[in-house]
């Protein structure tokens, strides 16, 4: 064997990918990359992922996290991400923001429960659900980097196929991901 | 009973001939009668001066002293400085929201007062300060809160309040060639003339006289560059918004040495061949403006401002325009759009205002103190004040002295003094920093104390506030996040968010929910705000952090929670409320940081 050849033998690097509480758009738009996915299956493979169906994630590379923190299972979830993921990434308006869902902040969650579940006409009134398989909802919705550190930021909603594209080659060759003009807006 | 509001209106419109240009005094003047700027108030003043209502109510919502909504019949604000902060404001104004059943920020119930803070209001010296109706009140202390809500609740007239309460010191501790002019009015305008402008400019140049509002621009240059641009007319302005944290010096001056700046003023405008002065003087000090408009008046009858100056062939006059809290404003070309009614958003530069500055036309704008000490290079020559400080900081500097210190107030030095020289002179004791200039500038600790005040070493605009070892430089640093995320103009995202991320990060600290990685992030976004802002308040708003984690660091980091990543919230807690509703209990029920 030459010694002087630096070229590593080829690993493909590990991702997991969740959704927490956004609306799966921004895997949608994930998609979009269309066949493009085969030369992403030559770089990467799937650990955790709604793509693979696998529960849960082992440790990987690099974790890919939509939506925002609005219940104690998504935040569970975030904690076994940031456990072993070495890089995590929030991507779309959501996870950076809180998004949609923290629409609800400016509520009392204890005025919503109750109007949903017991007085509000025209909804059935079974009472407010306490099963222990249930996670309970927090108080707010909160962006997922108040609750974990979180590494890069893709905004968008949903960023469109073509960034989350770039900013996935930039990471994956190893670039401090940079979004340049017409990748970055906000309509 | 006052008159009918769209009598009123019209009254003032009149008296500003419905010039939109007029706008901020249009404003201020009608809100001075009705109380608040109502909806129908805004169409009503839109219609006479002929703007599309939408630009009149940008104006009355970007300035925090214009209420657009109904406001208390008594508006309570104190300064938030952090030297009021030392002096124990927040103390005090909890008590007087006690004593009057209120909340702070909220408009009690019957419409009779709200009770909230302000920026600082220039009283460092003489605090804790309030703002009554925007009347300026020193020096507060637990018996005048007990007072001052009676009064409130009796509703007694502002007049009829103790005239003690209203007094302002100037506390001049340390006077040299300014303050010790000796001139009589006309004096240094008289020797002007005798000159020729155009002598009487090559003397301002070889003075060596930079402007003293921090950035130190030659004023000669600045002056020249005007007389000679093209245009229909000329201006003058006189920056009094002095609104850095800290500064009162132009206070002073425009109390005691009212004639020498607007002799300044008339200078300049001889020199740059100006016939309109205008002072812009912050909303803060509205309760000087009987004083100089009879200062104004006198000089007019001296023959020191009018028609035919000193009987020869210069007109000049000089008019007062009020701000209305508005940080920003200090800014030469945010103050220009101030000027001509705007909401005071910094211009894009160049065009520079000594070209294309107020109505477009060639403008210089100076800073008070540069202005008064025009007189003396007027009257004594440009070789005699260039000898005065040092080599490329030529004359004396005011400094206002803040903070812990025996005896705040007013110093003069020659440029070139130490700041331990005037921590002596003041009286400190066990100092522990001292941030000169203002949040802006530079945070000094007490190893750099030999570091001198001139442009060569650390330029300034005076602003002195001592901090002695029982302060908490964290706190120091938190109180400036909030002040610049309060006073950013919003204009550019850069620093509308950059001094929002900055003042939640601090809190985050504050609240014992930080990490290294806070730490890191408020790095980032100084650099980001440092390179990408439009204008000096972005550029240099997370100064103070920068100089405070670098000089303090273990200040910040004993409230560090943990090295590893922490949340902003308390995880369990934040299942508090779906626990009640629920009445579960069970492990699902709670969080932790680790699982």
């Amino acid at each position: 064997m030459n010694a002087n050849t630096a070229t590593p033998a080829k690993t493909k690097l590990r991702v997991a990918t969740t959704s927490l509480a956004g609306c799966f758009g921004c895997h949608m738009s994930f998609l979009d990359i269309d066949e493009r996915i085969l030369q992403l299956v030559e770089l990467v493979e799937f650990d955790r992922s709604p793509i693979t169906d696998i529960k849960h994630c082992g440790p990987c590379d690099l974790g890919i996290i939509e939506g925002g923190v609005c219940n104690a299972e998504n935040v569970h979830v975030l904690h076994e991400f940031r456990k072993n993921c070495k890089i995590l990434v929030a991507m779309g308006a959501c996870a950076v923001n809180g998004g949609l869902p923290a629409q609800r902040n400016h509520l009392d969650l204890r005025d919503i429960l109750e109007e949903v579940y017991q007085t509000e006409p025209g909804l059935t009134h079974g009472g407010i659900p306490n099963d222990p398989e249930l996670p309970l909802p927090l108080n707010k919705v909160h962006p997922i980097h108040e609750v974990v550190k979180i590494d890069y930021f893709l905004p968008g909603c949903p960023p469109p196929a073509d960034a989350i594209w770039k900013f996935l080659t930039d990471l994956l060759a190893g670039r401090t991901p940079h979004l340049g003009h017409g990748l970055l807006h906000y309509d | 009973m006052p008159d009918a509001p769209e009598k009123t209106i019209a009254a003032v419109l009149a008296r500003h001939k419905g010039d939109g240009t007029r706008l901020m005094q249009i404003l201020r003047e009608v809100q001075e009668e009705l109380g608040w700027l109502a909806p129908e108030t805004i169409t009503e003043i839109a219609r006479g001066i002929g703007w599309p209502r939408a630009r009149v109510e940008g104006t009355a919502a970007f300035y925090s002293f214009f209420h657009t909504r109904p406001r208390g019949k008594y508006c309570v604000l104190w300064s938030d400085n952090i030297t009021d902060r030392m002096l124990g404001n927040r103390d005090l104004m909890l008590a007087l929201c006690k004593k009057l059943w209120l909340e702070p920020a909220r408009l009690s119930e019957d419409g009779l007062v709200s009770v909230n803070t302000t920026s600082c209001t220039g009283m460092c010296d003489q605090g804790p300060a309030v703002l009554v109706n925007y009347r300026a009140i020193t020096r507060m202390t637990p018996e005048r809160v007990d007072q001052m809500a009676e009064l409130i609740r009796n509703q007694v007239p502002l007049d009829e309040w103790p005239a003690d309460w209203f007094r302002v010191e100037d506390n001049i501790r340390r006077k040299d060639a300014l303050l010790d002019h000796g001139l009589v009015p006309g004096e240094a305008l008289a020797a002007a003339m005798e000159k020729g402008s155009k002598a009487f400019l090559d003397e301002v140049k070889a003075s060596g006289l930079r402007g003293r509002g921090g950035a130190g621009f030659t004023t000669g240059m600045k002056w020249e560059i005007c007389r000679d641009a093209p245009g229909s007319a000329h201006y003058v302005v006189c920056n009094a918004d002095e609104g850095e944290p800290g500064t009162f010096k132009d206070r002073v001056l425009l109390t005691s040495y009212a004639d020498l700046v607007f002799e300044g003023m008339t200078l300049a405008g001889y020199a740059v061949g100006a016939q309109k002065g205008l002072l812009y003087l912050r909303g803060e000090y509205r309760y000087m403006k009987d004083a100089l408009e009879a200062v104004l008046a006198r000089r007019r009858g001296e023959k020191l401002l009018g028609s035919r100056i000193l009987d020869k062939d210069f007109t000049f006059d000089i008019e007062i325009h009020f701000g209305a809290g508005a940080y920003i404003c200090g800014e030469e070309s945010a103050l220009i759009e101030s000027l001509e009614g705007k909401p005071g958003r910094p211009r894009i530069r160049p065009p520079f205002p000594v070209t294309r500055g107020y109505l477009d036309q060639p403008t210089t704008v100076n800073n008070v103190e540069t202005l008064a000490a025009s007189c003396l290079v007027a009257r004594h020559g440009g070789a005699w004040y260039a000898k005065l400080g040092t080599a490329k900081s030529a004359g004396t500097k005011l400094m206002s002295v803040s903070g812990d210190v025996e005896r705040p107030g007013i110093y003069e030095y020659p440029y070139g003094v130490t700041v331990a020289q005037i921590l002596a002179d003041a009286g400190a004791r066990d100092t522990q920093a001292v941030q000169v200039s203002g949040p802006s500038g530079v945070c000094v600790a007490a190893e750099e104390f030999g570091r001198r005040i001139c442009f060569e070493d650390i330029p300034t605009a005076g602003a002195f506030m001592v901090f002695d070892e029982s302060r908490d430089m964290f706190e120091v640093a938190r109180n400036f996040a909030h002040f610049f995320a309060h006073e950013s103009c919003g204009f550019c995202t850069p620093c509308r968010v950059g001094t929002q991320v900055v003042a939640r990060l601090m809190d985050k600290l504050a609240e014992n929910h930080g990490s290294p990685y806070d730490i890191d992030e408020m790095f980032k976004m100084h650099r980001l705000m440092q390179g990408a802002s439009h204008c000096g308040l972005g550029n240099s708003a997370c100064n103070p952090l920068f100089d405070t984690l670098n000089k303090f660091r273990p200040a910040y980091e004993r409230r560090l929670k943990s090295l590893e990543y922490e949340p902003a919230f308390d995880l369990d807690a934040a299942l508090s409320q779906a626990r009640q509703m629920t009445r579960r209990d069970d492990a699902g029920a709670h969080l932790s940081n680790e699982d």
